[in-house]
C-alpha cells in the first residue's frame, strides 16, 4: 500500500494531520513509510493535482475526493461526520481509506 | 506580526457590507467593545470557527459587544472569497454581524492582519485590548480549554486587562494581490 501526504506549509495544521495519519496507520498495523510531499508553487500544485493542504492519498486515490476540483496552494476544508468543517480529516475518514483502498472496493 | 499593537487606537474604515450598505467603524462608537475579525469564505479555519463567532455575537449582543467581519482576500485567486460569494455565505450561515469586503486590502494592511480568522478587539474608547485567535481548538469546539476571545470580552466589559491579551492567530494566510 502506498500512502502519500501532500501539504502546503502556510496551512498551520499539516503536522497534526501527518501525526494523525501515522497514528491511524499504527493502529491499523499498516507497515511502511508515508511519502511526504511539500507543495510550494502553483505549478507544482497543478502537476501534483493538489487541491489543498493536507491531501492524503492511498494508492494514488484521495481519501476524501473533493467535489470541486481546483488545483491551488490553499488550505483544505474537510466536512466531518457531524457536518462540521475542519482543516483536518477525521481519523475515521483516514481509517476507512486505509482499510478499503479504492482498488479493493467491490464494484 | 500585526501593525496595530496592544494599546493602539483602531484604524477607522468604511467598507461595503453583504447587506449592500456601507459600514464604518464609527457606526459602532456607542458599543462597549467592537471585535474586528478578518476572515473569509474559503479557509477551513475561518469556517471551523464561524459558528462560534455567531454564538459569541448572540451571547454578548445585549452587553454591547459587536463583531464586524472583514474579508480582504484576493477574489481573483480565490473566487470563493468574491463579494457575491460572501453574500451567499452570510445568508447560508445566518451571520448576525456585518460581513464587509475590503477589496483594496487597505484595511487589512493598515491593521497588519495576516491570517483568517484574526481578531482585533477594541474597548469603548477604540483602544486595542486583545489580538489573536478565537480559542485554542479549531478542530473541536467541545475540546476548547481556553476561550481567549470570550475571556477578553469579559475582561474588557469589566474594564480589566485581559489575562491573555495576545495570542498567535491560527488560520490561512490572507491572500494578497
Amino acid at each position: 500500500m502506498q500512502v502519500s501526504f501532500l501539504y502546503y506549509e502556510d496551512c498551520p495544521s499539516y503536522d497534526l494531520a501527518l501525526e494523525r495519519l501515522r497514528e491511524v496507520m499504527a493502529e491499523e498495523s499498516i507497515p511502511g513509510e508515508v511519502e511526504v510531499i511539500k507543495v510550494d508553487t502553483e505549478e507544482q500544485a497543478r502537476e501534483l493535482r493538489f487541491v489543498g493542504s493536507p491531501t492524503i492519498r492511498v494508492d494514488g486515490q484521495d481519501i476524501d475526493p473533493p467535489r470541486d476540483i481546483t488545483y491551488a496552494l490553499t488550505c483544505r476544508a474537510y466536512r466531518l461526520e457531524d457536518d462540521r468543517i475542519s482543516p483536518l480529516p477525521s481519523k475515521d475518514v483516514i481509517r476507512r481509506a486505509l482499510r478499503f483502498p479504492v482498488k479493493n472496493r467491490p464494484g | 506580526m500585526a501593525n496595530l499593537k496592544l494599546g493602539d487606537k483602531a484604524v477607522p474604515f468604511e467598507l461595503p457590507g453583504v447587506d449592500d450598505r456601507s459600514h464604518a467603524l464609527v457606526d459602532y462608537a456607542d458599543k462597549e467593545t467592537v471585535a474586528v475579525v478578518f476572515t473569509c469564505n474559503h479557509c477551513p479555519y475561518a469556517r471551523a470557527w464561524e459558528d462560534r463567532l455567531i454564538d459569541i455575537q448572540a451571547d454578548y449582543a445585549s452587553r454591547g459587544v459587536h463583531l464586524v467581519a472583514i474579508n480582504a482576500n484576493d477574489a481573483n485567486k480565490y473566487p470563493d472569497d468574491s463579494f457575491p460569494r460572501m453574500k451567499e455565505r452570510s445568508e447560508e450561515k445566518g451571520f448576525n454581524f456585518p460581513y464587509l469586503y475590503d477589496e483594496s486590502q487597505e484595511i487589512a494592511r493598515a491593521y497588519g492582519a495576516s491570517r483568517t480568522p484574526e481578531i482585533f478587539l477594541f474597548d469603548k474608547g477604540g483602544t486595542l485590548r486583545y489580538h489573536g485567535t478565537v480559542d485554542d481548538n479549531y478542530d473541536d469546539p467541545a475540546a476548547v480549554k481556553t476561550a481567549y476571545l470570550r475571556e477578553a470580552l469579559e475582561a474588557v466589559l469589566a474594564q480589566r486587562e485581559p489575562s491573555t491579551a495576545e495570542t498567535t492567530p491560527v488560520g490561512c494566510t490572507i491572500k494578497w494581490k
